[in-house]
């Protein structure tokens, strides 16, 4: 393959000497180590904005069917644990901390911190999911998984659970399973983000142990904190929007 | 030298002409250095035959709808077989056929070329999506291989979530992982072009084919995961019940309509902008000029793109969508015409005073034009309130969408398809045979689709598998020219293969184009460029190319 004399594209300028020593992660059909950086950020975004789009169907159904049956939604929020939820928060807040160091490790090519802090990272995702699990197998008991066993005698007579809620009409009761229908389409889609980001993380960490990434190469770890910290974004949308707003308003 | 009077057509010296000795097809062999191979170029041909595969099986459901409709009693199939074809039949055609047809095979084997790149940005993701694409073209199969959908392509709830027992689940998730595909192929594009340009190759000066696809892929990337919520949904509801979209448990049907066509009314740009991306290349080409207001042409897919978002309400017309939504849907519609007509009128003023000649890939060009403006302005009836609410849901809409879908996407896909042909495999196609194939399928799609315009208004009801005597006539013209229309999409299939052994040798810029892709050997080299060119015209200078050709080309391997 001949070598072009020219840099590929026009935005960026001549290339430093140093960038003329092929890493072995350059590939090919890029001319400079600079674009190919850049190609990747800029395709990462893009892909962010792909998962905006995804989010945004759920979160448009959401806040419909949230203005429609009001009074449902209300009752169906105050059901959520906002301790467990607003702990799931800093947890994710403390791993998106744990990673943002961990880029910063990758540049200044610190490789035991960035090992450690990948780890740190997994940690506090693998927490996360836990409680998300423990939320989870809540709903499962009082049998407020939408679908055939699904049951509203909690929003019909509160007061029998021990509730202050007010009652709700049966007709109304109903309507809760739309809102624990969106609970679990969105949280669960968020939980299958962290999960998937988690297996990434463990490959990661393994290149990271092998040094791919503190001799000058950092796109990925660059690449995968932005998917991390989108993920992170995204609870924060969902956390006040499904455990928040307008609870007990009674 | 050999041009005869009424064409452009350039090729070299027969009897000592001859493929170049590298080049892309014959750089590594085996069946295993293509189905891990990373060109971009290589992937085109894998997805022109995967796409020509779903395209002859799609056809054959066309062709057994068109059977049943030949009288008017149901006597070939049962009603709930019938609606089978025609789910499987759209749903091929719409998800494997036109969404990928020109990005996926022209786009991906020509726009890197086209900027001056030697690839992609991305081609593991770029083979990635071949593979998405027949995993869900699988699940698709599977479908009907199992018992069928009869959603028709639509997935309407709560007929697809309630009262059908067939594998509307299968076929979801199938239409899910292509959508990935799809999302990942606008991805590339988007990237390639922002980052991987050549130097010179400024925005202005790009082929309006790039301009297209960029404003096709940005459709993909932003409508598609919708599209892929919405089935998920679908899907969950069918499976565990969760009831987003059932009245009984509070959700609404409306809500999937919303978000289906959100993604859907853009999906039909996606599937025709890279079309009116060929037809720019083609009739610039063969009248020899500028496309006359290209940036006007530029702007106007980026616009049709954009406005596109905000008009799917009118395939809810009838829906119960409020009356002032529906009036201000019904405007937005007619404004999408705007930038499609910008085309038409752009493309009419280059062919004037153009020394145009009649090359098989301008037939198609010229059939594509015709077809697409009616197609276009029936969509605009379509798109007034009170013709909508007498005409939808009629063989008129069947008549409308196959009129820019078929009768413009897929003359477009020809039109490309020839055009590229000497690019892609180094030799010509049989020059009358093509002829013939272009006109055969032009009259075969008139006599097919016209008639229906007519049932359509008379009013009868597209998804019937029986019908009143009365619309027999009409019916019997359309199988009949359904049948031509067979005829002419299986002639290229023969003749192209034929011409892979046997055709002329092409050289390298059979038709004296002037993009950068016919400025490069025919089959081009893997890296596609020696040396990175260095771009100093803007497109279609057919000044700058007749003072290049005298120099000989700089570039070539
Ligand atoms: C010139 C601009 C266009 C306008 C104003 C327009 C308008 C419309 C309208 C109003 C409908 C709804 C009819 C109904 O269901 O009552 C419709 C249906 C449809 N259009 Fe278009 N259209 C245009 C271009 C296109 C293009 C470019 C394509 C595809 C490449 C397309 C494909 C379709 C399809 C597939 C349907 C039927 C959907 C269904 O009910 O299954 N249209 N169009
Ligand atoms: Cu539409």
């Amino acid at each position: 393959m001949i070598v072009a004399t020219r840099p590929h594209t026009h935005e960026t300028a001549q290339p430093e000497e140093h960038a003329h020593v092929a890493l072995p992660q350059h590939r090919h059909h890029f001319e400079t180590q600079e674009q190919q950086r850049e190609a990747a950020t800029f395709g990462m975004w893009l892909f962010l904005l792909t998962e905006i789009m995804f989010f945004g169907g759920l979160f448009f159904s959401y806040l419909l069917y949230r203005n429609w049956y009001y009074d449902a939604f209300v009752a169906a929020s105050n059901q959520l644990s906002v301790p467990l939820g607003g702990t799931n928060t800093a947890v994710l807040i403390t791993s998106g901390f744990c990673m943002a160091i961990a880029v910063w490790a990758a540049e200044v090519k610190k490789k035991g911190l960035l090992v450690v802090t990948l780890i740190l990272t997994m940690l506090f995702g693998c927490i996360f999911i836990g409680i998300k699990y423990d939320e989870y197998h809540e709903k499962w008991e009082k049998h407020h998984i939408p679908g055939e066993h699904f049951d509203v005698a909690e929003f019909v007579n509160p007061h029998a659970y021990g509730l202050k809620e007010a009652p709700l009409a049966p007709d109304a009761a109903k309507k809760t399973q739309i809102f624990f229908s969106l609970y679990f389409a969105m949280t669960g889609l968020h939980a299958l983000h962290m999960i998937i980001g988690l297996g990434i993380l463990v490959w990661l960490t393994l290149r990271a142990h092998r040094g791919d990434f503190t001799a000058g190469y950092v796109a990925p770890i660059e690449n995968f904190a932005l998917y991390w910290h989108f993920v992170d974004i995204v609870w924060l949308f969902l956390f006040p929007l499904l455990y928040l707003i307008n609870r007990h308003p009674v | 030298m050999s041009a005869t009077s009424s064409t452009i057509v350039n090729l070299p010296d027969q009897k000592t002409a001859t493929l170049p000795k590298r080049n892309y097809l014959n750089n590594e062999d085996g069946l295993l250095s293509w189905l891990f191979t990373g060109d971009h170029k290589r992937i085109a041909i894998l997805y022109l035959i995967s796409i020509t595969f779903f395209f002859f099986i799609g056809g054959a459901f066309a062709g057994l709808i068109r059977l049943e409709l030949l009288t008017p009693q149901p006597d070939l199939v049962a009603s709930d077989t019938y609606n089978k074809f025609f789910s499987m039949h759209g749903i091929i055609m719409v998800f494997l056929f036109l969404v990928p047809s020109v990005p996926a095979t022209l786009g991906n084997f020509l726009m890197p070329i086209m900027i001056g790149a030697k690839d992609l940005a991305f081609p593991k993701v770029n083979l990635l999506s071949w593979y998405l694409y027949w995993v869900g073209g699988l699940f698709t199969l599977a479908a009907l291989v199992l018992g069928g959908v009869d959603t028709g392509w639509t997935f309407t709830t709560p007929l697809s979530t309630h009262y059908l027992n067939t594998h509307v689940v299968t076929a979801a998730v199938g239409i899910f992982i292509i959508g990935f595909s799809s999302i990942f192929t606008g991805l590339n594009f988007i990237v390639t072009i922002h980052r991987m340009r050549a130097p010179g190759m400024t925005w202005f000066r790009l082929p309006l084919f790039v301009w297209s696809n960029y404003a096709a892929s940005l459709l993909m990337v932003l409508g598609t995961p919708v599209l892929a919520i919405t089935l998920v949904l679908v899907a969950l509801e069918r499976t565990i019940g969760i009831g987003v979209f059932d009245p009984t448990k509070g959700g609404d049907p409306l809500l999937f309509q919303h978000l289906f066509w959100f993604y859907s009314h853009p999906a039909v740009y996606i599937m025709i902008l890279p079309g009116m991306g060929v037809i720019s290349e083609v009739i610039s080409t063969f009248s020899r000029k500028r496309v006359f207001g290209y940036t006007a042409v530029a702007f106007s897919s980026v616009a049709i793109a954009l406005f596109g978002f905000f008009v799917w309400a009118h395939h809810m017309f009838i829906m119960g969508v409020s009356n002032y939504s529906a009036l201000v849907f019904s405007l937005l519609t007619m404004l999408v015409a705007v930038p499609s007509a910008i085309k038409i009128f752009n493309w009419a003023f280059t062919l004037q005073k153009g020394s145009i000649t009649f090359e098989t890939p301008m037939l198609y060009a010229f059939g594509f034009m015709g077809l697409f403006t009616i197609g276009g302005m029936t969509g605009v009836f379509l798109g007034a309130l009170g013709m909508d609410i007498h005409l939808t849901e009629t063989y008129f809409i069947v008549a409308h969408f196959h009129f820019v879908m078929v009768g413009g996407m897929l003359m477009a896909f020809l039109s490309g398809i020839h055009f590229w042909w000497p690019k892609m495999t180094g030799r010509m196609y049989p020059e009358s045979l093509s002829k013939l194939a272009a006109v055969t399928t032009f009259i075969g799609f008139n006599l097919t689709f016209l008639p229906q315009f007519i049932l359509g208004y008379l009013g009868m009801p597209r998804r019937y598998h029986a019908y009143p005597p009365e619309f027999q006539v009409l019916n019997v013209l359309s199988t009949a020219g359904a049948t031509v229309l067979g005829v002419g999409y299986m002639l290229p299939l023969l003749y192209l293969g034929w011409s892979l052994k046997y055709g002329a040798i092409a050289g390298n810029n059979p038709w004296q184009a002037t993009g950068l892709e016919w400025q490069i050997q025919s089959p081009p080299l893997t890296e596609n460029f020696i040396e990175v060119p260095v771009v100093d015209h803007e497109a279609y200078d057919y000044e700058w190319l007749a003072h290049k050709t005298e120099q000989e080309v700089t570039t070539v391997g």
